[in-house]
């Protein structure tokens, strides 16, 4: 199909003496669409790497690559590394640095998507509620009677999912109340049953139990928790989120006109909305059943990469996903060393960042919002 | 009726015989209130049909019903020959672009990002514009008069500018009718006369207009036919000197308003009556 449609381009090109030489267009097209995202990516890698250097065990960072290469299958590698190096980069920082850029990624990406949704650009996981909705969902998981362990992951990320939903569709009843989405009612509302779902999962906390002593680990967020098996059961739900939204990123462009506007032009308001805010949901619920709940991620890096590289969802999206996650990484091994051997909550890093974002945005962008 | 082309492919090969917009009867209900009661209005290919009337006669709603976005309590209203019902959203946005009163847009948004959204009910799900696309988007900017203010952001815009980006976001959709909404509002004399050229250049290229516009004398200036609307009824319909009466004019506007014939030719103006003495 696609080359089908590279075909049919060419075609246009030729008969279209506007678009001048085509296939150099189309290489410089391609460059310029390109050239953040290869940025991003190299960031995240080189922001990876060096996470996996830091830690009680300073190793540098070719022997992390040698480890690396050597733990992939079918390539030999000398790592020229004591073996508790390798158990210490393969086992216990790798799949803490993936679980931190995962759920980065899905906090940034689901932040844009709500944010896109809304029209209103405070909207996102945290804020929104949706976080807390998924911890209480989480919570509610781990202390009844249907768990099925599975690495203590089991039901959580379905009923973190249900928490979620639950949530996000409350908020945008509430603030649909008098007909029109009230950008500020929407806000209102999601802090508010934020404060109300935090508060029952205490409660949860506090009066379960020895049983409920992992939900302590969803009111601060963090990734001391992290497994390669968490990471294999949370992917595919983080695939699904991820490609839902992906396939609407052209119609989000259109959403961002008003709603009228967007069914003129031949969009289902309805049906795209409840798609979007779904999958969105799901990539926050299944960020919070992996690491508990982690505020203002989902704000501050679609904001950034919004002011640096424009509105347009098809390019702001995967944006996210890679700037989201060299952000969360560089965050949680800031916060894993800086007062080593004691670690910080991750959650408690991003708020002591976002917070004061929060209320810049807030003084600055007070036009648009409302 | 004729079998001539599937119904897909006849977005724009529409035969001229058959009206591009029809409603017969109309009744819309909202919130318990009758706001259109048995409205029928034609658009045809070429043609500029004024919708008149005071505030609340159900102007906006028709156009409104006319797209789809207000359910009917009774009645039909066909677009390029097809039912509402039958018309996917996508299909009728290729048929019917639509400019409302008060369009929204995020204040960073280029001109030209948004002459791009129109092409929108022509791309599939995953598809780019392709340099077609980009190609139609640039010169429904120019036939707005837009070509200059394309990279301009959407904040920077004065209200004549705005109105006809919106207008060029509309051309892009390449729709054979078009919806306007007082596209006049808030404009000053020298931009709501751009405005309306620009509208009676489209008509006269072929694209039916359906046009609210609070202002009769400029309705009677730029229609081919009016539709004058009262309490959600058609109180008269047809030519602009046959719609716009001394006796209607006084009945549904009240006596501050008075009709008077141009002095050279005749045609009908609409003045305030503090002015007649």
């Amino acid at each position: 199909m696609s080359r089908e449609r590279v075909g049919a381009r060419a075609a246009e090109g030729a008969l279209n003496p506007i678009a001048g030489p085509a296939p150099l267009a189309r290489g410089v097209e391609l460059l310029r669409g390109c050239g953040p995202a290869s940025a991003a990516l190299a960031l995240l890698v080189a922001v990876a790497l060096l996470a996996l250097t830091q830690g009680a065990a300073a190793i540098p960072p070719q022997t992390v690559l040698r480890v690396l290469l050597d733990a992939l299958p079918l390539i030999e590698v000398d790592a020229h590394a004591p073996a508790t190096w390798e158990r210490i980069i393969v086992d216990i920082r790798l799949p803490r640095v993936i679980a931190a850029g995962l759920v980065g990624s899905a906090l940034a990406y689901s932040g844009a998507s709500y944010q896109g949704v809304f029209r209103n650009p405070l909207a996102g996981p945290f804020l929104l509620g949706v976080a807390s909705g998924a911890a209480l969902g989480a919570a509610i998981a781990i202390i009844s009677p249907l768990r099925v362990d599975a690495y203590g992951f089991g039901w959580v990320p379905v009923f973190a999912f249900a928490g979620a939903l639950v949530t996000v569709l409350l908020v945008y009843l509430l603030a649909t109340g008098s007909g029109r989405l009230d950008n500020v009612t929407l806000i209102l509302a999601g802090v508010a049953l934020s404060a109300v779902f935090g508060a029952a999962t205490a409660f949860i906390l506090l009066t379960g139990g020895e049983e409920a002593r992992p939900i302590f680990s969803f009111l601060f967020g963090g990734f001391n928790t992290a497994s390669w098996e968490r990471i294999a059961w949370a992917a595919p739900y983080l695939a699904v989120g991820a490609v839902f939204v992906a396939v609407y990123a052209r119609t989000l462009n259109v959403l961002q006109l008003d709603e009228e506007q967007a069914a003129h032009l031949g969009v289902d308001v309805t049906r795209t909305k409840l798609i979007v805010l779904g999958a969105a949901s799901l990539l926050a619920a299944t960020a919070v059943a992996i690491a508990g709940v982690i505020g203002f991620v989902g704000l501050l890096v679609p904001h950034a990469v919004r002011l640096v590289f424009g509105g347009d969802h098809r390019r702001l999206l995967p944006l996210c996903a890679l700037f989201g996650a060299s952000f969360l990484i560089a965050v949680d091994t800031f916060a894993r060393t800086v007062l080593a051997p004691q670690e910080l909550p991750v959650g408690v890093m991003t708020a002591l960042i976002g917070g004061p974002f929060f209320l810049w945005l807030l003084r600055t962008r007070r036009v648009e919002v409302n | 009726m004729a079998a001539t082309a599937p119904a897909a492919a006849s977005t724009r090969a529409a035969p001229a015989a058959s009206p591009l917009l029809e409603a017969h009867a109309v009744e819309v209900e909202l919130g318990g209130n009758t706001i259109l009661d048995g409205v029928g209005i034609e658009v045809r290919a070429g043609e500029i049909v004024g919708l008149v009337g005071p505030n609340g006669a159900g102007k906006s709603t028709l156009l409104r019903a006319a797209t789809g976005l207000v359910p009917l309590r009774g009645g039909e209203i066909r677009v390029g020959g097809d039912g509402l019902d039958g018309l996917a959203r996508r299909e009728l946005a290729r048929r019917v672009a639509v400019v409302q009163q008060l369009p929204e847009a995020p204040a960073t948004l280029r001109v030209r990002q948004l002459a791009l959204l129109g092409r929108h009910p022509h791309l599939r799900l995953l598809a780019r514009e392709s340099s077609r696309d980009l190609a139609i988007a640039e010169s429904a900017l120019r036939q707005a008069g837009c070509g200059e203010l394309a990279g301009r952001e959407l904040g920077t815009l004065s209200g004549g500018e705005r109105r006809r980006a919106f207008i060029a976001r509309a051309l892009a959709q390449q729709a054979p009718l078009l919806l306007l909404d007082e596209p006049t509002a808030n404009l000053d004399a020298g931009a709501q006369h751009e405005v309306l050229e620009l509208v009676a250049d489209l008509a006269r290229s072929g694209t039916g207009v359906l046009l609210v516009v609070h202002d009769l004398t400029l309705a009677i200036a730029y229609c081919d036919r009016l539709a004058l609307l009262d309490r959600g009824r058609v109180a008269a319909a047809g030519a602009p000197a046959d719609v716009i009466t001394p006796e209607l004019v006084g009945r549904l506007y009240g006596n501050s308003v008075t009709v008077m014939a141009h002095p050279q030719t005749g045609v009908p103006l609409v003045l305030p009556s503090r002015l007649g003495g």
